[in-house]
């Protein structure tokens, strides 16, 4: 099974043999494959209950649980990496989920659709919700409830003392842009943050 | 494959897993024999020994616990989840289900023969503890020629005797499923089990537990005792969902008889009680619910934390009896021990009855987590 090439990239920011946290696992696809081809342990997090069940039957160990409200289960600094892999759109409290994120694992994965993608400023400029394979919904069945920028994330990380190790910017169809890209605020259709703990 | 497979005409058998030679060590020091234990089997051990799944039955439950005793008209308890095709596939598991230590229906306890004095033990039968339990059914598992266990599935006390199993020899199980149960019973909890056990020791018919030779049962406490916690199995909505206010057919006019259709119900229930239930069974099992708190122990997860369990730990929203906040506090403790750990909590309208019946999310997620155990076989 291939992984999906967003995941895949994450798994390729993993070191093997370590334990990872995956908050919105869905159906454990990247812990499946993090397990088997990379010596990991872990334990996925899941709200939507038939991913919870795709993701025990296929052997990655799951909780039906609400990143919201808790995380507190999981002790201080017991997983080595904490991903959070295009899911923080979709969360009511970002800012209390990343510190729980923080106080769990050294190393943080965050993946997150860029709002301020310069297609989704002109659809808004035309008057239009921003649209796109990366914002595929529409207004008003949207599981998304945060919108950010690349910028105003990286501001919330500032403030909360994480420190971005690499970014790595991908266009709308998910290929990497390079390193260098320029206003990759207004480029990248998403990116992949690796965060660290000042 | 079918959805409905029935095992058919299913035979409990007794094995004599201990005498009073070789006698069993309880926990407490004190010394048992002989111990007899009644077990049903369903399905074939595989060649390699590497398909068993033990049942750990709940506070009244048997060892009966699928397929139909000859003439029977219902099948055994968990008969919805175990036999061909089901959730618990018999034709792929070995499937092992004992009555437990200190119970009445096969296996030895309280009401049973003392060889030393030639009458029932009565309450000089020694206090029990969970890891008793265990010692019993590895006994058992001896017995069978089974060295280790694919899984072992409990719920309510069932899965509280999982949960000691797996953190007293996680080598000999694979994986541990543990189903609307609790690593620590609240104020709440032991107080309901207190009246339960007052009703039955104040029946002047107890007897300070000498009932059986004078030939007549603590009836009424025994009754009240399941009457009250038939309550606590189930949730309001289902009582209103299933009764509601709705009169009992035969009241005529308001009084202190069973007036409403739930009064008759819970009748029923405590009535159909006596037939196979003994009251001081009821009193040593509930007891050792009440003392079971084995994460605070010292060391209590070092075992596992040396031997990894796979564990599965699901809760029912609608459980008042052992609620969500019981799983979640075996999960918290197994997460901090580095367990692969699954949690789930499964709506259900039922309340804590709901480990017993077919709700579709819960018996999926059983069928999965079990096809995955067989797939990754023993560890």
């Amino acid at each position: 099974m291939s992984l999906r090439p967003d995941l895949d990239l994450i798994a390729h920011l993993t070191p093997n043999s370590t334990r990872v946290l995956d908050l919105g696992c869905g159906d454990g696809a990247l812990l499946h494959h993090l397990m088997l081809e990379h010596d990991c342990t872990g334990t996925g997090v899941e709200i939507d209950p038939e991913k919870v069940l795709a993701a025990i039957t296929a052997g990655v160990p799951v909780m039906e649980l609400d990143l919201d409200s808790e995380l507190d289960l999981f002790a201080a600094g017991s997983y080595d990496t904490v991903v959070l892999s295009r899911t923080i759109q979709t969360i009511r409290r970002p800012e209390v989920v990343l510190r729980e994120m923080a106080r769990i694992g050294g190393r943080l994965i965050v993946s997150v659709p860029n709002f301020g993608l310069l297609q989704h400023r002109l659809m808004l400029l035309r008057g239009r919700m921003p649209m796109s394979r990366e914002l595929p919904y529409s207004w008003y069945d949207t599981p998304n409830l945060r919108f950010t920028t690349l910028v105003d994330l990286e501001d919330l990380f500032a403030k909360l003392g994480l420190v971005i190790d690499q970014r790595i910017n991908l266009s709308l169809t998910g290929e990497p842009l390079g390193k260098r890209l320029r206003a990759a605020n207004l480029r990248a259709g998403a990116a992949v943050y690796v965060l660290s703990q000042g | 494959m079918s959805d409905n497979g029935s095992l058919g005409i299913v035979e409990t058998q007794t094995a004599r897993l201990f005498t009073a030679e070789a006698p069993l060590v309880l926990a407490s020091g004190a010394v048992l024999g002989p111990v007899d234990v009644a077990f049903e089997t369903y399905g074939a051990l595989a060649p390699a020994r590497d398909n068993a799944v033990f049942i750990c039955h709940a506070l009244t439950g048997d060892a009966h616990a699928a397929g139909y005793h000859r003439g029977a008209k219902r099948p055994g308890w968990w008969d919805n989840l175990i036999g061909p095709g089901k959730p618990l596939d018999t034709d792929r598991f070995f499937v092992i289900c004992a009555n437990l230590l200190g119970g009445c229906q096969g296996t030895t306890g309280p009401s049973s023969t003392d060889p030393g004095t030639g009458r029932g033990y009565g309450l000089d039968f020694p206090l029990l503890d969970m890891t008793d339990f265990v010692t019993v059914h590895q006994a058992l598992l001896t017995h069978l020629g089974i060295d280790r266990l694919l899984a072992a599935l409990g719920g309510s006390l069932g899965g509280m005797q999982v949960l000691e199993w797996a953190l007293r020899f996680p080598e000999q199980v694979s994986n541990a499923a543990i189903v609307a149960a609790s690593s620590r019973l609240t104020a709440q909890n032991i107080a309901f089990s207190a009246v339960a056990r007052r009703a039955i020791m104040d029946d002047p018919d107890f007897n300070d537990g000498r009932y059986i030779e004078r030939g007549k049962v603590p009836r009424l406490g025994l009754r009240t005792a399941r009457m009250m916690a038939h309550i606590t199995y189930m949730s309001e909505d289902a009582f209103s969902e299933k009764f509601g206010r709705t009169p009992h057919p035969e009241r005529d006019k308001p009084g202190f008889g069973i007036d409403f259709a739930v009064e008759s119900y819970l009748d029923h229930q405590g009535r159909a009680f006596l037939d196979r239930f003994d009251a001081l069974s009821y009193l040593y099992l509930s007891r050792v619910m009440d003392y079971f708190d084995p994460f605070s122990r010292p060391q209590a997860t070092a075992g596992i934390a040396e031997h990894p369990v796979n564990f599965l730990v699901s809760s029912f929203d609608t459980d008042w009896r052992f609620g969500t906040e019981h799983s979640r506090r075996i999960v918290k403790h197994l997460e901090h021990a580095r367990q692969p750990v699954s949690f789930r909590e499964i709506p259900s309208s039922w309340g804590h009855d709901s480990f017993l019946l077919p709700v579709q999310r819960y018996h999926d997620t059983l069928r999965g987590w079990f096809s995955r155990a067989l797939r990754e076989g023993l560890r």
